[in-house]
């Protein structure tokens, strides 16, 4: 029973990272039909911006938490730009372009960042600085860290901002009817190139705000620790149906614990054949089924809804 | 043949579009005068959708062009035909299905506003009065097209008449100096088309310029100021209702030569 606590607390941790993340790739799909696969290499970057702002800052003797602040939003502002960067550079000439070309110019645009991230940073994993304090806690025989707890409610906060923002907002208004139908929306004033950047603006602000979690939970970082990442969180898109809000939201969560419980009873259930180390198994066995028999996902709705 | 009317808030000066080998619209010009109901007519396919399109940007003309309020109009988008002071409402309906009728309304006022991204993140307080304002507009409006008591249910759950109404609403919301009705009466029945041409004869009033399309010829014939008549493409006639309606030309094109 405790590791079954423990793992879903894990799970919960791990899946509110996910969340965010997938929050990124289903705004874009919802808006304009593109899977940015690029947007991993975006939490990546928002992760390494971290170490090197706090790490140098702590070294020259600032308090950590001023160092972890002063890192964390210039993680935010530095993905930001790159979110408006990739936008503008990458996918806005292929517009009218046939679906595949966009498509697989952000697998080129991963690829890039990748290459630019590992020619700053270098090719070794990172340590990434301890910007909260060990402490940890029990409760009804699991265990969990300060560190779990901060990552679960600021997601949440986080969540909880975006929802207001597309839901009560003049902006977000206006990514809801552009994504339903952006003809008329152009035609209400609305202009769409100010409102797909958006969508990636605040995509890659969430993925900022997730890179600094994926570091502060595991201390240690690397170039290419965006790409798994972002196949899960993409997973969980579709999971949850992609370009839903809140089935990116449940799809993260869901997708995390069932991750983590995987990993918890993999090894009982194969007799020890197989060990925790192959939970990445779990995120992908979900994909094929989602895609075999719901592929529109959990809270998904048929796409060109045109009225 | 209508270069000089006094007053004019849109001038179409030899507009042409083509698809392929289809002359959809063939050197069409015409004016149309500030504070008046401008009715535009023709059987199927005479391009009056087309005519539309191309004044609101959603497609761009291979010949000749607009001015509108005085200024040449330069639609290659249409949020700038939005901002020029052009709404329009659709033939078939195109409300956001998703959305309620008050958010409708409200994402109509978009043009008038200016708060941007990064204002919506962090709600300052200009972003909140801004938003405010277009909520208070947006009822007001749906007060205006006697909806109100639907301001909150999901747009594609209104009745007929009533997703009518919304539409035109949307479009007022852009605070249009020409407004554009492309077939607002299709579907409706006689009292319904009686309290539209009312709502319409109203905006009228109330200071903004209609471009009225219609199949209803009584209800063009009506309510309109002048008609303008297109068949293939090309005007036939424009002129005020009783000419219009004698027109041997305009006989033919409606009932066949």
């Amino acid at each position: 029973m405790d590791i079954f606590l423990q793992q879903i607390i894990n799970g919960l941790v791990q899946g509110s990272i996910y969340a965010l993340v997938a929050l990124g790739y289903t705004m874009v799909y919802g808006i304009m039909g593109l899977i940015n696969f690029a947007h991993g290499e975006v939490v990546m970057i928002g992760t390494l911006v971290t170490i090197t702002v706090a790490g140098s800052l702590i070294k020259a003797g600032m308090p950590v938490a001023v160092a972890g602040l002063a890192g964390l939003m210039a993680a935010v502002l530095v993905c930001m730009a790159l979110g408006w960067a990739l936008e503008r550079v990458a996918y806005r000439p292929l517009r009218n372009a046939p679906r595949l070309t966009p498509l697989i110019t952000a697998i080129g645009m991963s690829i890039v960042l990748q290459n630019l991230a590992m020619m700053i940073w270098g090719r070794n994993y990172m340590t990434f600085p301890s910007l909260l304090p060990k402490m940890d806690f029990e409760f009804a025989g699991a265990n969990f860290t300060l560190i779990q707890i901060i990552i679960v409610l600021v997601s949440a906060a986080t969540m909880g901002g975006l929802l207001l923002l597309v839901y009560r907002t003049k902006l977000g208004m206006a990514m809801r009817a552009t994504a339903q139908n952006p003809a008329v929306a152009s035609l209400m004033g609305v202009n769409i190139n100010r409102v797909i950047a958006a969508a990636f603006v605040i995509g890659s602000a969430l993925g900022a705000v997730a890179g600094v979690m994926v570091g502060t939970y595991y201390e240690i970082a690397h170039y290419q620790m965006g790409f798994m990442l972002g196949l899960k969180a993409f997973t969980a898109a579709v999971l949850g149906g992609i370009g839903n809000l809140a089935g990116a939201m449940l799809g993260g969560i869901l997708l995390g614990i069932i991750e983590a419980l995987g990993a918890g009873y993999i090894g009982d259930l194969t007799g020890g054949f197989l060990g925790s180390h192959y939970q990445d198994i779990f995120a992908f066995v979900v994909l094929i089924v989602v895609l075999m028999f719901k592929p529109s996902g959990l809270f998904g709705e048929k796409t060109g809804d045109r009225a | 043949m209508s270069a000089n009317l006094p007053n004019p808030l849109l001038e179409a000066k030899a507009v042409a579009k083509h698809f392929g080998g289809v002359k959809a619209l063939q050197d069409v010009s015409l004016t149309i005068r500030k504070g008046e109901i401008y009715g535009l007519i023709g059987p199927n396919g005479a391009g009056k959708t087309t005519f539309f399109n191309c004044m609101t940007g959603l497609y761009v003309p291979d010949g000749g062009g607009f001015v509108f309020d005085g200024a040449p109009l330069v639609a290659d988008a249409p949020d700038k035909a939005a901002a020029r002071g052009i709404a329009r409402t659709f033939q078939n309906i195109r409300l956001f299905g998703n959305m309620t009728a008050l958010e409708n309304v409200m994402v109509g006022r978009h043009v008038r506003t200016k708060a941007g991204v990064l204002g919506a993140m962090f709600q300052n307080a200009a972003t909140k009065a801004e938003e405010a304002a277009i909520r208070q507009k947006a009822i007001d409006l749906l007060h205006y097209v006697r909806i109100e008591e639907r301001a909150d249910d999901l747009s594609r759950n209104l009745s007929y008449g009533d997703q009518r109404r919304l539409e035109i609403a949307r479009a007022l919301a852009t605070d249009p100096k020409l407004l554009c009705l492309d077939e607002p009466a299709a579907g409706m029945n006689g009292t319904e088309t009686e309290q539209l041409r009312e709502l319409i004869d109203g905006i009228r009033r109330d200071g903004t310029t209609i471009l009225l399309i219609e199949h209803d010829v009584k209800l063009v014939m009506g309510l309109c100021d002048r008609v303008a008549v297109l068949d293939y493409g090309a005007l036939v006639i424009e002129d005020v209702p009783a000419v219009v309606q004698k027109d041997q030309r305009v006989i033919e094109a409606y009932l066949g030569a």
